[in-house]
């Protein structure tokens, strides 16, 4: 075919069917898609470099706005990571605590996605239908902390709020609910043929490629990869309670659905069980304002995936240095995987289904010139060539160096 | 006021269609824009629409501190809507820079970039906020 019959797409950063400000670029040869190229960075706020200038405290607040939707989850990483270096040891009433508002907020981010994805395919019911059921968690994470969306619940050493028995009643009663209509929910997802159609080998990911492009959280699951923070590396209470980890072997869109409206009934379980077996006791544990030097590598099953939190300490009151790794970076590889080959009409729900996050992920290096007012986008590469040329210029060369090492043996 | 005039602001009362543009947001005042526009707080029983295209909308819903990468498009979108059009800023840190204030990439709250007719703080600013807002906005457009 003559090459005027490929073309390329921009789409985004605003675009209807994007909810976060994103651009794609999408090679095309007819209605499909060779390949996606796609651009990050227009959510990116500089929060890893902004907490170091904050103290720890300060932080918390900062890095439960990474993403609204998964607040808890990045807090929550954050703080074991500090209370690890700082060898505290939280009471476990604060640990079941934080395990109740982690699973609520599971819920609502999946439900939410739920609605989202029914959007995507043009099934505008289901969004106004599951909305409507996620307010009922949404009541109950205002009740529960104060706040319908970042909840500041956590803080170092523990949590900030008890839960009291009659709202530990509420839960139980707004469980209850949640799981008739999640039962609904799934009935519809397996018997729709709508759905399935619309669903049903869309966006594949193979088990090998999952594995291979590192996806995380419910997208590697549907890929029959049985990979789950909660169950391989507990936090919280989670090494005491009993769930499943939910897997599929559809290895596409519809196994993801399936994954994520199976992991709430598991929410349910595990909800159930904390309300149960919450013992009681003091809520926090002094924390120091200066956190000793050192590091940690902390990690949490966030609604998406895996989320990763690096701190280094240098024994002040702000931390050295702060790394965030979201969920939604690891899995951005894949999409561009499970793109190829495809429809371009497709395109919408394959990206909805990694239930992307991009206040989370966002990470760039631009440079702006400012005397020719011309804009430019470098890649790590290139910026890492010029960065060595630039020192060059300045005297700072490592040629003679490596070649004397390399001599040597190195 | 002439007579066409009054019915033109009639009509715009009746049914501002809004647009909704993350200029840098955390998600938090997007998912409760959209939990606003949702059954149990139906901002649509305003007349309130969400539309996909600059054009088509008079009501800008911005969330979120300009991020540099993003303010030469929030420039553009605010230039490709019709007049008269109105910006709403949702959130704590649309109406100032937030948190965020200080960071290497956040130019400062939406009022930096272009102006703003409406300001509901909060973060996030809970859909019932949303709606005072949205209905404050339309109030003074009678006038």
């Amino acid at each position: 075919m003559h090459d005027s019959h490929k073309f390329k797409i921009p789409m985004g950063p605003q675009h209807p069917a994007l909810k976060e400000p994103e651009s794609f670029s999408i090679a095309l040869k007819g209605e499909k898609i060779l390949g996606v190229e796609i651009r990050l960075g227009y959510n990116h706020r500089g929060i890893e470099k902004a907490c170091e200038e904050r103290s720890y405290i300060q932080d918390i607040y900062l890095i439960e706005r990474v993403c609204g939707i998964c607040s808890h989850s990045h807090s929550t990483c954050f703080i074991q990571a500090v209370e690890e270096i700082a060898c505290l040891q939280i009471p476990e009433r604060a640990k079941y605590i934080r395990t109740l508002i982690g699973e609520l907020e599971r819920i609502h981010s999946h439900l939410l996605w739920l609605g989202v994805a029914g959007h995507e395919i043009g099934f505008d019911t289901l969004l106004m239908y599951t909305w409507r059921d996620r307010e009922v968690v949404m009541d109950l994470l205002a009740e529960l902390t104060g706040n319908r969306v970042n909840y500041a619940i956590n803080t170092i050493g523990g949590v900030r709020r008890d839960v009291s028995e009659q709202q530990a009643l509420d839960v139980l009663k707004a469980v209850d609910i949640l799981e008739e209509r999640t039962k609904y929910y799934i009935g519809i997802a397996t018997t729709e043929t709508s759905i399935i159609k619309r669903l049903l080998g869309v966006g594949v990911l193979s088990h090998e490629d999952a594995l291979r492009l590192d996806a995380v959280g419910p997208t590697a699951r549907a890929s029959g990869v049985t990979r789950d923070v909660r169950r391989d590396d507990p936090y919280a209470a989670y090494g005491s309670l009993s769930f499943d980890v939910i897997t599929d072997n559809h290895n596409d869109v519809y196994g993801r659905t399936l994954v994520r409206v199976k992991e709430l009934l598991e929410s349910f379980k595990i909800i159930r069980q904390v309300i149960k077996d919450m013992p009681a006791g003091p809520l926090s544990v002094k924390a120091p304002r200066k956190i000793p030097a050192g590091e940690a590598l902390s990690r949490y099953e966030a609604p998406r995936g895996e989320d990763m939190h690096y701190i280094k300490s240098n024994g002040t009151e702000k931390p050295e240095r702060v790394k965030v790794r979201a969920p939604t970076l690891a899995n951005v590889q894949a999409v561009k995987h499970m793109l190829k080959d495809r429809y371009l009409a497709d395109m919408p729900i394959v990206i909805a289904a990694i239930d992307p996050c991009f206040s989370c992920t966002d990470r760039l290096i631009s440079v702006d010139y400012l005397d020719t007012n011309r804009k430019q986008i470098i890649k790590w590469q290139d910026l890492h060539a010029y960065s060595i040329a630039w020192h060059r210029r300045h005297g700072i060369d490592f040629t003679k160096l490596n070649k004397e090492t390399r001599g040597a043996g190195f | 006021m002439d007579i066409r005039r009054k019915i033109l602001t009639w009509a715009r009362i009746k049914s501002p269609w809004i647009i909704h543009f993350n200029t840098g947001a955390c998600n938090a005042c997007d998912i409760e824009i959209i939990a606003a526009l949702t059954p149990r707080y139906d901002l649509e029983r305003f007349g309130v629409q969400l539309k996909g295209a600059p054009r088509h909308a008079d009501i800008l819903v911005c969330s979120g501190p300009v991020t540099r990468q993003i303010e030469c498009r929030l420039e553009r979108i605010y230039e490709q809507m019709a007049e008269p059009k109105f910006v709403i800023a949702v959130g704590t840190c649309a109406c100032s820079g937030g948190v965020f204030n200080g960071c290497y990439n956040i130019k400062g709250g939406i009022n930096s970039v272009i102006p703003v007719s409406a300001y509901i703080p909060g973060c996030p600013a809970s859909p019932k906020a949303i709606i005072d807002g949205a209905v404050k906005l339309l109030a003074s457009l009678k006038k």
